[in-house]
């Protein structure tokens, strides 16, 4: 029978549906509880860092209870994450810059306090702050990543600066730094808005928000903080429009800029080009309440609610990031450089003993502090908006910040309201 | 009513050779229309109208995190949208990238065709080097425009003729007074899409009737000014229409340049956010406030739908005037 151009088509068309439906129903096999090994999908964000990716998938091959399949996923992680969570094709355990506030009222990832039972006293308490919400534990964290000021020895000498203990010895040296070719401070391109956060608040001896979750820099000494931040961007002293932002160090290594505010990471970088001619400072303090402050920041891992395995899943968790302390020591040291999350460990590694890294592990156990829950991104986007008019147009100080304590108190009301 | 008749149609046309070959043809034809317009339409409905009627019955409620939420809200995200000052200066943005960018790709686009249409020769040579620009991606020359040539520091382009002159350097995107970045931004769109609206005017310029131009030259019009401001110029009324009104659509749209261009190292711009970047970062950003969101994109569609509405009223879009010509 010769076949028309329509059967052809209908059948054609009828193939691609009836195989459209089986390959849909193919991908749940598999992931039935039924079967031997259930099968578990985790989530890495990309880090930069070659040998990180092969590392994680040999922990995942190595976890003999369940077939993990790792995901890799370059680009926009945290709209990738949100968006999956919203779905039952998302992850089961995913690693997560939070979870947020409303991530976990919303009920999108589960309780892991029982994961932790018994060494909990052993994790940063700056990570795991965190990552707690009314007592219960929601991810457990992975890696403690800080911020720090790297500043070029021989410069200051050149200029005739010592390296700044205070802001206004900070606003000195950056214009002092400042020549023809080379800026005094690299704060990122907006001039500091987005990286430093809370970080100037911290240092005038004030905060985000209270322990007990109330606006904490409703106060005058906060203006007068962030006044010197504008002053630094009037003084022309920032460098700005650099083609790579404030968390490559290449701005620094190239000489545009004599100090730069950057992460941790950076270090091996900053150490191969510059060898010894470098220096790491906290934040300075400012004015009788100061003290100097580094921020910490923990990815940490989760577990989705919509997982369809979420005890195993919750004991992948545990396996990997709480007993398998080996790993997590060659996951924080042998490929980038972050501090392991667990104190144990980063006492015990020889790479974070001495120099630079010694005391970048001092100053987060000494100034570090971590953005609380409570901080949510409705708050953080009305403050940091406020801090860049501030910085950027030299608006005045006390009426920006008043309208930020408005929109945070708001956000805090909304928050505690159902909670 | 039509419709479930045609579908009836189209469902009785798949029985086999029961009827007469005349309404048989019929049936097929209907049968036809939706095999071709019906994945269309399927997708349409899948992908606009559902997404369209979810958005609004999400701006309804407080959507933190969620698309099936229960806190009904009322209209609290619309106040809080209009009482917001960073969505009111979104639209704030957009009104002044419209007004900078539509007349000026407006007279650039204008002015290349003119030129281009003059040229004896190698007029197919520059129409494709003019033209050559609209074929690259918005963000690739947004990063050409923020890596390579409007950087802040001595080597930048930009900062490198400047120094020639001796003049300081400056941070182009980085300095909002005075506001720098708008250069930035509506010289990478104009060196983008000049290039397209110039094409459409030369097919304009093509059009306009050479008697047109002998008639005037024997009434003694003058060629240049005079010949272009009374013959050229209204001869060209209809690109012209579709020219502005296709300016403005993109205007609304933008998203790649700003936020490629503005966005810090975590994604987020801190400044000169037109609304679609604002609503993403709200609603689809780390924000996930999807109520919120979904509030003020349909704000922004009524926004979007009364301006089409004047403009079209303004030039008498579908108008008897125009139906005449």
């Amino acid at each position: 029978m010769p076949i028309s151009r329509r059967r052809l088509l209908t059948t054609g068309g009828g193939l691609a549906l009836a195989g459209g439906l089986a390959a849909a129903c193919g991908s749940n096999t598999g992931r039935d509880d039924n079967g031997s090994r259930s099968q578990l999908s985790q989530w890495y964000h990309q880090y930069g860092e070659p040998g990180t990716e092969p590392a994680v998938r040999r922990y995942a091959k190595a976890y003999r209870n369940a077939d993990v399949r790792v995901q890799w996923r370059p680009g926009n992680y945290d709209q990738q994450t949100a968006a999956a969570l919203l779905t039952d094709s998302g992850p089961d355990v995913f690693e997560v810059n939070g979870p947020t506030l409303d991530q976990i009222r919303g009920g999108q990832v589960v309780d892991l306090t029982d994961l932790v039972n018994g060494v909990k006293d052993d994790f940063h308490p700056a990570a795991l702050a965190p990552k707690t919400h009314d007592g219960r534990v929601w991810a457990v964290p992975q890696v403690i990543d800080t911020q720090v000021l790297y500043y070029r020895k021989s410069l200051l000498e050149k200029a005739g600066v010592k390296p700044p203990r205070t802001l206004d010895e900070l606003v000195d040296a950056a214009k002092k730094l400042t020549d023809e070719k080379t800026k005094g401070l690299f704060l990122g391109n907006d001039g500091g808005a987005g990286v430093l956060g809370g970080t100037p608040l911290h240092a005038a001896g004030l905060s985000l928000v209270t322990a007990d979750g109330k606006v904490g820099f409703d106060d005058p000494a906060a203006a007068r903080t962030l006044g010197k931040i504008r002053r630094l961007y009037a003084d022309k002293s920032l460098l700005l429009g650099a083609p790579a932002d404030w968390s490559d160090p290449s701005a620094l290594v190239q000489g545009l800029t004599a100090m730069q505010w950057s992460g941790l990471w950076a270090l091996p970088q900053v150490k191969k080009a510059l060898g010894d001619d470098f220096g790491v400072l906290p934040f300075p303090s400012d004015g009788p309440n100061g003290r100097p402050a580094v921020p910490v920041g923990a990815y940490g891992s989760a577990v989705s609610t919509r997982s369809r395995h979420k005890e195993a899943a919750k004991a992948y968790v545990k396996w990997l990031w709480v007993e398998r302390t080996d790993f997590q020591q060659d996951f924080a040291l042998s490929y980038g450089f972050h501090i392991p999350a667990r104190v144990s460990l980063a006492k015990k590694a020889d790479k974070l003993g001495s120099g630079a890294a010694a005391d970048i592990v001092r100053f987060t156990v000494d100034h570090g502090y971590a953005q609380p829950l409570l901080w949510t991104v409705a708050s953080q986007t009305a403050y940091q908006d406020a801090l860049s008019r501030i910085i950027k147009d030299g608006a005045d100080p006390g009426a920006e910040l008043r309208a930020a304590v408005r929109a945070t108190e708001a956000e805090l009301r909304r928050v505690k309201k159902t909670s | 009513m039509a419709t479930r008749s045609e579908a009836e149609t189209a469902r009785r046309g798949t029985a086999p050779r029961a009827a007469t070959p005349r309404p048989a043809r019929q049936r097929n034809r209907t049968l036809w229309f939706w095999i071709f317009v019906g994945p269309f339409a399927a997708g349409l409905a899948l992908f606009t109208y559902v997404p369209l009627a979810w958005s609004v019955y999400l701006s309804f409620f407080d959507a933190h995190n969620t698309v099936s939420p229960t806190d009904f809200v009322g209209l609290d995200n619309y106040t809080a949208m209009l009482g917001d000052p960073s969505f009111r200066a979104a639209l704030l943005t957009f009104a002044v990238f419209t007004a900078f960018i539509v007349p000026a790709t407006y007279a650039l686009s204008l002015g290349l065709a003119l030129a281009v249409n003059r040229l004896r020769f190698a007029q197919a040579f520059f129409r494709s080097v003019f033209f050559l620009p609209t074929a690259c991606s918005y963000v690739v020359a947004a990063l050409v425009w923020k890596l390579s040539i409007f950087n802040g520091v001595r080597f930048g382009l930009a900062n490198t003729v400047l120094g020639w002159f001796g003049a300081d350097q400056i941070a182009w995107l980085s300095t909002t007074d005075p506001p720098w970045y708008w250069l930035v931004i509506v010289t990478v769109r104009l060196w983008l899409q000049a290039g397209f609206y110039m094409v459409l005017f030369l097919a304009g310029l093509q059009r306009v009737p050479p008697q047109l131009y002998e008639a005037a030259a024997v009434d003694g019009a003058r060629p240049g000014w005079q010949t272009f401001r009374y013959i050229t110029f209204p001869a060209l009324r209809a690109t012209s229409v579709a020219v502005v009104l296709l300016l403005v659509i993109g205007a609304f749209q933008a998203f790649d340049e700003f936020y490629t261009l503005l966005s810090d190292a975590r994604g987020y711009p801190p400044y000169a956010r037109p609304p679609l970047v604002y609503l993403y970062y709200t609603a689809l950003g780390q924000g996930q406030n999807l109520g919120l969101g979904s509030a003020g994109a349909v704000i922004l569609a009524l926004i979007i739908a009364v301006v089409t509405v004047v403009q079209a009223r303004w030039f008498g879009l579908g108008g008897r005037d125009e139906k005449a010509v």
